[in-house]
């Protein structure tokens, strides 16, 4: 049976709009989300910004109701059996927030340990072991405000796995945080897998996917696009071209005329210092350069070169297909 | 039962660990509840009522309690949510009603200082003394009334869970407090129709129990009441907690700052 079983969830948030005639507005986060975690799995939920990553974890963890739709964790109802839930799942988010500034980082987790029932003899050992895991160990009597962003999130991690929960879900823990703290971050969640707890993160970086996860669930305007491990994923486009194409000054419009070129799937521009690098995503062994190049004529146009597709393709197709 | 006690126990420390750390919750606590006395025992002295500067005294005293509880325990699920961990508590396996309690007593502990500080000012700057015919009802009286607003902090912090604006509703209920509940004037003197509002506070009780265990009388029924209230208004505001945060969690208002 599977630890996480999310079965056509959904989530419609109600708010309005206009300043003097206020008019009811609907927004539909999550439409149908369906998909299940095994036992051990480090799972990823991936997506861009307003995809509905976040609105599914936050349903999953019982901070708010679903408008229809079921899910389980750990065979428990996330709506009916939120209080017994909440005993053994945690939740780490990524950001500066969240945590008790004034106190110190041993007091944050005291005060957590308590909240999750952990017994005064349990606490200490327990608040050891996951100083330790984390590496704050040494550092854990200095006050929260003086802990850099790398420092906080790791402190995050060590308040959501305190009580020992058999799932962890982590929301986009890495965000804002230098590459080096989040090198540490990812080691970090790699031993949560190797502890043997079930992971369910969100994440809009493709290379932390591709680096951690068993399974990816690519999520664009609240519905799953495309699901599979990370070869699978990247499999989808595999059969299809990549070309890379410097550029300077292409605008919407010439995308545009790029995109309506037969064969291509997919066309995204990434903004350099001095140009820009179009990344163009095209099916079969057919000639893809030449009519491209036929599109970007007047364009200055500097290196081209073609290369194995990657996760981000995979993923950039995905998301494009459902735009 | 252990585990609770411990819980809140904990809390009611780290909280005030954190409120005693702050400037502005420093700042209000020491130098408002001194200013407000000032004006109270220049407006009485120089009216017609000199004798009761005792009474005035401890109205003062307890003026601080509710200010330094009102503002700041009726914000705090807004300052949570600010800070981003009222996601995190709510998530918790715990009681809400049983994390927040003890940051509502945590605040009104915060006031204990205030009832010193002020009697302390009334005598050394304005030679008020304040009699304390019965030690036992008089202190009992006290810790009733720092009890009652911490349950009535707690209650206002759970009713206006919803409202970003929470500090301003527990500002703007400031001053009516200090007259409804007798602070300043016996509620004798307020209009027939306020007085049921009177009844149901509990420092209106608090400050009976404290006058009377200063100045004679009997103040064990009012220290009763001020105990009850303060007990009901924690009962109140579990049940409507738990309302609260499924409503929350139905319109996804917890996060929202």
């Amino acid at each position: 049976m599977a630890v996480i079983e999310v079965s056509d969830l959904r989530r419609t948030y109600k708010t309005t709009t206009g300043i003097i005639r206020r008019r009811p507005l609907e927004v539909e986060a999550v439409r149908g989300v369906t998909f299940a975690v095994e036992q051990g799995e480090l799972f990823g939920l991936l997506g861009p910004n307003g995809a509905g990553k976040t609105t599914t974890i936050k349903m999953l963890i019982t901070l708010l109701l679903p408008t229809s739709g079921t899910a389980h964790v750990l065979g428990l109802d996330v709506v009916a059996q939120a209080r017994d839930l909440r005993k053994r799942i945690g939740y780490v988010f990524g950001g500066d927030r969240g945590l008790y500034e004034r106190l110190s980082a041993l007091d944050n987790l005291r005060y957590f340990a308590e909240l999750y029932g952990v017994s005064g003899k349990e606490q200490r050992r327990r608040i050891d072991q996951v100083l330790e895991l984390v590496g704050l160990k040494g550092r854990e009597r200095e006050r929260v405000e003086g802990y850099s962003r790398g420092m906080r999130q790791r402190l995050h991690i060590a308040r959501g796995i305190l009580h020992d929960p058999e799932v962890v879900f982590l929301d986009e823990p890495t965000i804002g945080v230098d590459p080096v703290g989040a090198r540490e971050l990812r080691q970090t969640i790699g031993d949560l897998i190797a502890a043997g707890k079930t992971v369910l993160l969100t994440t809009h970086y493709m290379f932390e996917a591709d680096a951690l996860c068993n399974r990816i669930a690519v999520i664009a305007k609240g519905q799953i696009v495309g699901e599979g491990t990370p070869t699978e994923l990247k499999a989808g486009v595999a059969e299809g071209q990549v070309l890379e194409i410097e550029v300077f000054g292409v605008d919407e419009s010439i995308l545009g005329r790029l995109r309506d070129v037969p064969t291509v799937t997919a066309v995204s521009v990434e903004e350099l210092d001095q140009k820009q690098l179009l990344v163009v995503q095209a099916t079969g062994e057919r000639e893809v350069a030449a009519p491209l190049l036929a599109q970007l004529d007047g364009i200055e146009v500097g290196r081209v070169s073609s290369r194995e597709p990657t996760l981000e393709d995979a993923y950039v197709a995905l998301v494009g297909d459902a735009s | 039962m252990i585990r609770t006690a411990r819980l809140l126990a904990f809390g009611w420390v780290l909280h005030f660990k954190m409120l005693s750390q702050s400037a502005f919750d420093g700042f209000l606590a020491i130098l408002w509840p001194l200013f407000f006395a000032t004006v109270a025992f220049f407006m009485f002295r120089h009216g017609s009522r000199n004798a009761a500067l005792g009474p005035i005294a401890l109205g003062a005293a307890v003026m601080g309690v509710w200010t330094a509880t009102s503002v700041s325990a009726s914000s705090a699920l807004q300052r949570e949510r600010r800070l981003g961990t009222l996601e995190l508590l709510v998530a918790a396996p715990t009681n809400l009603a049983l994390i927040l309690l003890p940051v509502a007593l945590a605040t009104s502990t915060i006031g204990l200082y205030c009832i010193v500080a002020t009697l302390l000012w009334a005598r050394i700057l304005f030679g008020i003394h304040v009699p304390v015919a019965h030690p036992l009802p008089f202190g009992l009286g006290i810790l009733g009334i720092v009890f009652t607003i911490g349950s009535l902090g707690f209650l206002m912090a759970v009713a206006f869970v919803r409202s970003r604006r929470a500090w301003a509703i527990g500002a703007v209920s400031e001053y009516p407090v200090w007259l409804i509940c007798g602070f300043l004037v016996p509620i004798s003197l307020l209009p027939h129709w306020v007085k049921p509002i009177s009844w149901v506070l509990g420092p209106t009780w608090g400050m009976r129990a404290i006058h009377a265990g200063a100045f004679g009388g009997s103040a064990w029924g009012d220290v009763a009441l001020c105990f009850a209230l303060g007990l009901a208004y924690i009962a109140f505001g579990n049940l409507l907690l738990g309302r609260m945060i499924d409503a929350a969690r139905r319109r996804a208002t917890l996060s929202l700052t």
